[in-house]
């Protein structure tokens, strides 16, 4: 075995083989991904947006489950190394002929693919498939079930690193369905790891998970208290089919008490950022005004998420 | 430690200058590869009183030893300032060995436009080219042995070589 058993994302070397979750991660590997990122996204504002790295390497874009943006965004990364892509949604091709995901990637690896990135709806789905390829390939989770999705962590860390700075002073609220949510999961693994000193999650009871606290978080049921004086809030997606059902008693009702206003948003720091993984639900988890707001940095997000990207590809596909 | 005096840096940095200045146009466009050819071009920048501001190169994402050695930690920031397209360029390095940063650095530079010409200017070339490049300015020739390195040091914007094991 070439990898950490304890960590099987990194190689003996300590080097990022696999990025399967940030839980677990060195907070230098964080960094040097942070940093790689940093010169790539000057690339992306070159005429020419492209660099030979990863000329002649094959990524495929393994999607079990529809994503356009998360799929794009690493579509366009790959392209921009110079790889070539393909793309599969195998939820329209082999597994409704009963082909196993084992088989797919089987057949996928003997025509040669360098690195897969994968979304599944099933968490652990891209660990199962990282096991079984051979040593010379590379995964990536691009969101597995509510386990993780730890390449939009890392671009909402590079957005945070971007406008604040340092992590170590600041107050950070994650707010929305936590419960279902792999990418607050991502978002707090990676707070934690890079000394962010206080994390807030704001959520009704019923959309935070049971044991919360053991991530070392604090809890808030009222956003309202929540939002006071933090310097980043990052908002989650509800997803369509938590509106209407045992857990939530209607996406008006959950406007109310915790969808982003500006005059809620008036209670953190004058300076507070505002995050959204996309796509908004407006009207819903966040109001138009906000979103379009001065403190709003999603767009910037999307940008940054395409270097962030080619930084992680680029440093397994050398590792 | 190495057995034969090093020749110092400041006093080849003036050298390369002055071989400079006459062929030099205060349009030429400085690019340094970084880190010490960032030092250098820094210095030469100063002194030639160029109308472009400098532009520094990271070579990482185009080196042909990628797939071999990975991506280097701590890669810099490209930084063109200045429109590549019909300008005179001189790349700067600190030293000239094979050759493969250069065609590197020359990669990269198009791909931020076409220049009218590019130059090298190097402060030391110590030979062992594996490809078909030269340098039009430089500080001075040295023999190193094989299997070391010479490399740029700067300890209060001062320079200095040492040779070191590769």
């Amino acid at each position: 075995m070439w990898l950490d058993p304890a960590n099987p994302q990194l190689n003996r070397n300590g080097e990022l083989h696999h990025l399967l979750s940030l839980e677990g991660l060195p907070a230098d590997v964080l960094h040097q991904i942070l940093d790689t990122a940093v010169s790539f996204a000057d690339v992306t504002q070159r005429d020419v947006k492209k660099v030979p790295l990863l000329r002649g390497k094959s990524v495929f874009n393994l999607f079990f489950e529809p994503s356009t943006r998360t799929r794009t965004t690493f579509e366009i990364a790959a392209k921009r190394l110079s790889a070539d892509v393909v793309n599969l949604a195998i939820n329209v091709s082999s597994q409704t002929k009963g082909e196993s995901v084992l088989d797919t990637v089987a057949n996928l690896s003997a025509m040669h693919a360098d690195m897969f990135i994968v979304r599944h709806a099933a968490s652990g789905a891209p660990y199962m498939i990282a096991k079984h390829v051979a040593q010379d390939i590379h995964v990536v989770n691009a969101g597995d079930g509510r386990h993780a999705h730890p390449t939009q962590g890392l671009l909402d860390m590079f957005t945070i690193r971007h406008y604040k700075g340092q992590f170590n002073r600041l107050r950070v609220a994650i707010v929305g369905d936590i419960l279902h949510s792999r990418v607050a999961r991502s978002q707090i693994h990676a707070l934690t790891t890079l000394g962010c000193p206080e994390i807030r999650v704001i959520g009704p009871k019923t959309l935070l998970p049971s044991r919360v606290n053991s991530l070392g978080v604090h809890v808030y049921h009222d956003m309202r208290e929540g939002l006071k004086d933090v310097d980043v809030v990052m908002m989650l997606r509800l997803q369509n089919e938590r509106m209407n059902g045992a857990l939530l008693p209607s996406a008006q009702e959950f406007y109310k008490y915790y969808g982003l206003t500006e005059d809620k948003l008036a209670l953190a720091r004058p300076d507070a950022i505002v995050l959204h993984p996309g796509p908004m639900n407006r009207g819903v988890e966040i109001d138009s005004s906000v979103a379009d707001g001065k403190q709003s940095v999603i767009l910037p997000q999307v940008t940054f998420g395409i270097a962030i990207r080619m930084a992680v590809m680029s440093i397994l596909a050398g590792n | 430690m190495p057995a034969t005096p090093l020749p110092d840096a400041e006093t080849l940095l003036a050298s390369l200058t002055e071989r400079m200045r006459p062929l030099i146009g205060p349009d030429t466009g400085l690019v340094g590869i970084h880190t010490g050819g960032v030092w250098i071009a820094e210095r030469l920048h100063s002194s030639l009183g160029l109308r472009h501001p400098l532009g520094t190169l990271d070579v990482s994402f185009y080196r042909d030893d990628f797939s071999r050695k990975g991506l280097r930690r701590n890669v810099k920031s490209s930084d063109i300032p200045f429109d590549v397209d019909a300008c005179h360029v001189v790349i700067v390095d600190d030293v000239l060995f094979t050759g493969r940063t250069i065609r590197a650095a020359m990669n990269e530079l198009f791909d931020y436009g076409r220049p009218a010409s590019i130059r090298l200017a190097a402060l030391v070339d110590r030979g062992g080219r594996e490809l078909p490049i030269a340098a039009d300015f430089i500080g001075a020739e040295m023999q190193v042995p094989a299997g070391r390195q010479i490399e740029l040091i700067r300890r209060d914007n001062r320079l200095t070589l040492q040779i070191t094991d590769a």
